[in-house]
């Protein structure tokens, strides 16, 4: 019985060392998981950007696509001062940045989206085919 | 004093720049522009006069010698040096120095010779005369500022040309009084008639300053300079080329000769001066009578060592001036214009002065270019007076008694008359005289008694044509009265020829000399008299207002001062004739023309130029040994006359020496010839008197009885008409043929390459259209049928499709970039 458990104690305890250790790494997660997540937002909003018909959902997936960046700028900013680079601060700096041009564009995508909406009476994009000779 | 002389000729300048260059444009008052043109010629005549008096007479006078402004500085390389080649010259013999180098450095300096300083005080103190007058002729003429700049203009050349110390200087002034010349004969531009006789002045003296370029050039290219001091030093040595003989020296004094001919009206190239009247009467006086004419005579006179080397030279000079003399005396006895019988008496009077030059005796031709320029300026402006006075008319036919209206002018043009005609003591007289007996005398030419005879001819002529316009003008009925004269006339007459609609007619008077005030026009105290006149007496009629008046005082105090000069200015000049009387062959010492020219007559005896030995401030018993000695050895007027006879060989038959061969005094035989002189000079008075004076029907009867005659003459002997026939025709005949040429052969081939090259460029734009394009269209067409399906599916206009399409390729440039890390090595 006792040889039975065991292992699966040791198994367990291994196991429960590895829980700690993901909750620790949880608790202080290293850059490469900020890259993941980024990179996964970014091919959510390529995705949505790519197939999704109705342009304010394009916009949001744009929206995705840039924080996937500004994720990116913060983990590298962050990972930057572990190592004690004398410079990591411009990564927060240019997520400032980023946020500020996409509010403005936001802005403008808007009352772009509301002057389209106004002539062609739609926010279909499939619909909205202007380049097409 | 001398060394200021380069002031003369700039002064005149100076005031004309000013005139000219801020007259109109500060619209200057007549008095301001008068005031300075008369002031700087007047200026320039006193700085003459000062630096004449300094070279002859002053304590350092350096007469006999030519002073040279260069020697004090006063000068500056006008062309400076350029190694010239001497081809010919006195080396000529030797092999060695058969070609030899000179350097041409050509100086602009000025030259103050016994020769320079006479013309220097005609033309600026006739010339003063003339300015005074022309202020007072030109009164209410728009274009004043105009007419004195020019005539400043003038004044400067004319200086430039007897002060200059070479030949290129000459040159100058001699193209800048042409100039002049053209400008003031066409003065009133705006008229046909002025603006041709311009024209015709200029081309004419074209031809003459051809021969005279061809001739400085033969100067250069003998001499190896062009400063008269150089030249003649090495001419004087060549040898004489008598009769028959043709050498460099002759040559070059054919051009030169060929320039005087032009300048002063000379035979074939005279037929400028009767035109040039066309000119404002002052332009008439100054340029063509009194200066600018004898241009000719003081170049050959300047050059006489030359003319002196050339016996053949020599002789043409006095048949040409012959032939002149008679010509245009015979034309002067038959025209109606007052001016252009004064023109022809001023061809005639240059053809004396040529004459004088050819039988050697250029003192005397000079002397003769002096009295003549007094009288004949006189007359030419007393000849104005009268124009002015008879509101602009011409035409001695509508004058006659005029010596009631206008005493002054009537009086001073009596001086001229007496003057010209040659009666003694005026001034016209002495000079007239020498000329006939030099050329009864002469040892240099042969055919001296033709000359001679020809001279006395024309000297009758000269006093039967001027007895005649004395008499037509201020003796006789006032014909004024009975035909109405004044400009309004020929004013019309000039209108209609302006227009084209009429011919210009050669037997009416020039319509030339005319301000542009109209007749009834009031235009300055002038006319206030006939204001006046008009006003007290009630005349209506429009003549009325046209009787003639006596000029303001600027014009009649140049008269006066004229006739003053026209009486007694000969007596500088009393012939050898009158050693009896005046106890000296030349009295007067260096007063006496004779003795102050002297130094630059080349003596063909001696082969040097006249020392001043025997003359200048010796005492008079030694003048009166020198002539003693001079009247013991000699035959004819001088011992010179034995060594010219022996320089020139046998000439022939000689009148004075046979007449001495009967007489056997020398005295009695020149005194034989003034009284010819005289006796022709009556009898041409005489007869213009019976004619024109006592028996007026005759003169119409003889111009019946001599048809003929009278035809050739009144028509100036059709030269005009020949010319125009043989070389105004021709040269228009050979523009036309040259224009043919050009019209047909030269634009044919130009207008054939053109056409040629305009289908050649058809065919090329065929082929380029249809092949070249055709090619390129084939194949643009092909590639847009095979590829535009392609392109344009790709063009979906869906948003998402660019945006999946911008995807791709950043992945595809991801994968690029990051390959190696992919896929490995």
């Amino acid at each position: 019985m006792l040889n039975f458990f065991t292992p699966a104690l040791v198994l367990l305890l291994q196991e429960g060392g590895r829980i700690a250790q993901m909750k620790q790494s949880a608790l202080n997660p290293d850059l490469s998981k900020f890259l993941v997540i980024g990179a996964l937002l970014f091919i959510i909003g390529v995705a949505g950007v790519l197939t999704r018909r109705n342009i304010i959902v394009i916009f949001m997936s744009i929206e995705l696509i840039l924080n996937a960046a500004n994720l990116n700028f913060i983990a590298f900013s962050r990972y930057l001062q572990e190592t004690g680079s004398a410079n990591a601060l411009a990564g927060q700096i240019f997520t400032v940045f980023v946020i500020v041009v996409a509010a403005a564009e936001a802005a403008i995508g808007l009352g772009i989206v509301i002057a389209l909406y106004r002539n062609k009476e739609t926010i279909w994009v499939d619909e909205i085919d202007l380049l097409k000779w | 004093m001398q060394k200021y002389i380069w002031l003369v000729p700039l002064l005149p300048l100076i005031g004309a720049a000013i005139n000219g260059l801020l007259g109109r444009k500060f619209r200057f008052s007549e008095t301001l522009i008068g005031g300075i043109a008369v002031g700087s010629v007047a200026l320039a005549f006193l700085i003459s006069v000062a630096a004449v008096y300094s070279y002859g007479f002053g304590g350092h006078a350096e007469w006999p010698k030519p002073y040279v402004t260069s020697q004090d500085g006063f000068s500056f390389d006008w062309i400076p040096g350029g190694a010239v080649r001497i081809n010919q010259g006195a080396h000529e013999g030797t092999a060695a120095e058969a070609s030899r180098f000179a350097l041409l450095n050509v100086e602009w300096s000025y030259q103050l010779d016994p020769l320079s300083s006479i013309f220097m005080l005609i033309v600026t103190g006739v010339g003063l005369c003339i300015f005074v007058f022309a202020t007072g002729y030109m009164h209410g003429e728009a274009g004043y500022y105009r007419f004195f700049a020019y005539m400043g203009l003038f004044m400067f050349a004319m200086l430039v040309l007897v002060m200059g110390s070479n030949f290129l200087m000459m040159f100058v002034g001699w193209e800048g009084v042409g100039l002049c010349s053209y400008l003031l004969i066409g003065y009133y531009f705006d008229r046909q008639e002025a603006a041709n006789a311009s024209r015709k002045a200029f081309i004419t003296n074209r031809i003459g300053d051809f021969g005279f370029a061809l001739a400085i050039f033969g100067i250069i290219a003998a001499f190896g300079s062009a400063q008269y001091t150089e030249v003649f030093n090495q001419a004087k040595g060549y040898p004489i080329e008598l009769l028959g003989h043709w050498g460099i020296l002759s040559w070059i004094a054919l051009g030169l000769f060929v320039g005087a001919c032009g300048k002063s009206a000379q035979l074939p190239l005279h037929v400028w001066l009767p035109d040039a009247m066309a000119g404002p009467t002052p332009v008439s006086a100054l340029i063509h009578a009194a200066t600018m004419v004898t241009a000719g005579l003081y170049m050959v006179t300047r050059t006489n060592v030359i003319f002196q080397h050339s016996q053949t030279m020599l002789l043409v000079v006095a048949l040409v001036g012959a032939a002149t003399a008679i010509f245009a005396a015979t034309i002067g006895i038959t025209q109606n214009d007052i001016k252009r019988v004064l023109a022809y008496s001023t061809v005639s009077q240059l053809g004396f002065m040529f004459m004088a030059c050819g039988v050697g005796a250029f003192v005397i031709g000079i002397f003769h270019v002096m009295t003549h320029a007094f009288f004949k300026a006189l007359m030419f402006l007393g000849a104005g007076s009268v124009i002015h006075g008879m509101h602009h008319e011409q035409d001695m036919r509508r004058m006659g008694g005029l010596k009631k209206y206008m005493p002054y002018t009537y009086w001073t043009f009596m001086a001229g008359w007496l003057a010209i005609c040659g009666v003694i003591p005026f001034s016209g007289f002495w000079s007239k005289d020498e000329i006939l007996w030099n050329a009864a005398s002469t040892t240099h030419i042969p055919l001296g008694w033709i000359v001679w005879l020809v001279g006395t001819i024309a000297a009758t002529c000269t006093a039967f044509y001027m007895t005649r316009l004395m008499a037509m003008t201020f003796w006789g009925k006032e014909r004024f009265l009975e035909q109405p004269a004044g400009g309004e006339a020929d004013e019309a007459h000039a209108a209609a020829y302006t227009k084209g609609m009429a011919p210009h007619d050669a037997t009416r008077a020039a319509a030339g000399d005319r301000p542009r005030h109209e007749p009834g026009e009031h235009v300055g105290p002038v006319h206030e008299d006939v204001a006046h006149h008009v006003a007290t007496h009630g005349h209506g009629e429009h003549h009325g207002a046209h009787m003639p008046h006596e000029s303001p005082p600027s014009m009649w105090v140049p008269l006066v001062a004229l006739a003053v000069l026209a009486t007694i200015g000969g007596l500088i000049g009393i012939g050898p004739a009158f050693r009896t009387v005046t106890g000296s062959e030349h009295p007067g010492g260096r007063l006496n023309i004779s003795t102050w020219l002297k130094p630059i007559i080349w003596n063909p005896s001696t082969r040097e130029f006249n020392s001043a030995e025997g003359t200048g401030h010796e005492a008079a018993p030694a003048e009166a040994a020198h002539a003693e000695t001079a009247a013991a050895t000699s035959e004819t007027g001088g011992e010179a006359a034995h060594g010219t006879a022996a320089a020139y060989g046998d000439t022939g038959y000689n009148l004075a020496h046979t007449i001495e061969g009967a007489t056997h005094s020398e005295l009695a035989t020149e005194w034989l010839f003034i009284i010819i002189s005289l006796v022709v000079a009556g009898i041409g008075m005489l007869l213009g008197g019976l004619f024109y004076v006592w028996r007026p029907a005759l003169a119409g009867v003889w111009a019946q009885r001599l048809r003929p005659l009278y035809n050739a003459s009144y028509n100036k002997y059709w030269v005009d008409e020949f010319y125009g026939w043989a070389v105004t025709r021709r040269t228009m005949d050979a523009a036309r043929a040259v224009f043919r040429f050009d019209s047909g052969i030269v634009d044919g081939i130009v207008n054939g390459l053109a056409w040629l090259s305009r289908q050649v460029s058809l065919v090329v734009g065929a082929i380029d259209k249809y092949i070249v394009d055709g090619l390129v269209n084939t194949v643009a067409a092909f590639i847009m049928r095979l590829m535009s399906p392609l392109f344009r599916a790709a063009q979906t206009g869906f948003t998402q499709n660019y945006a999946l399409v911008m995807v791709l390729g950043l992945m595809i440039a991801v994968a690029i970039f990051f390959a190696r890390d992919i896929f490995g090595r």
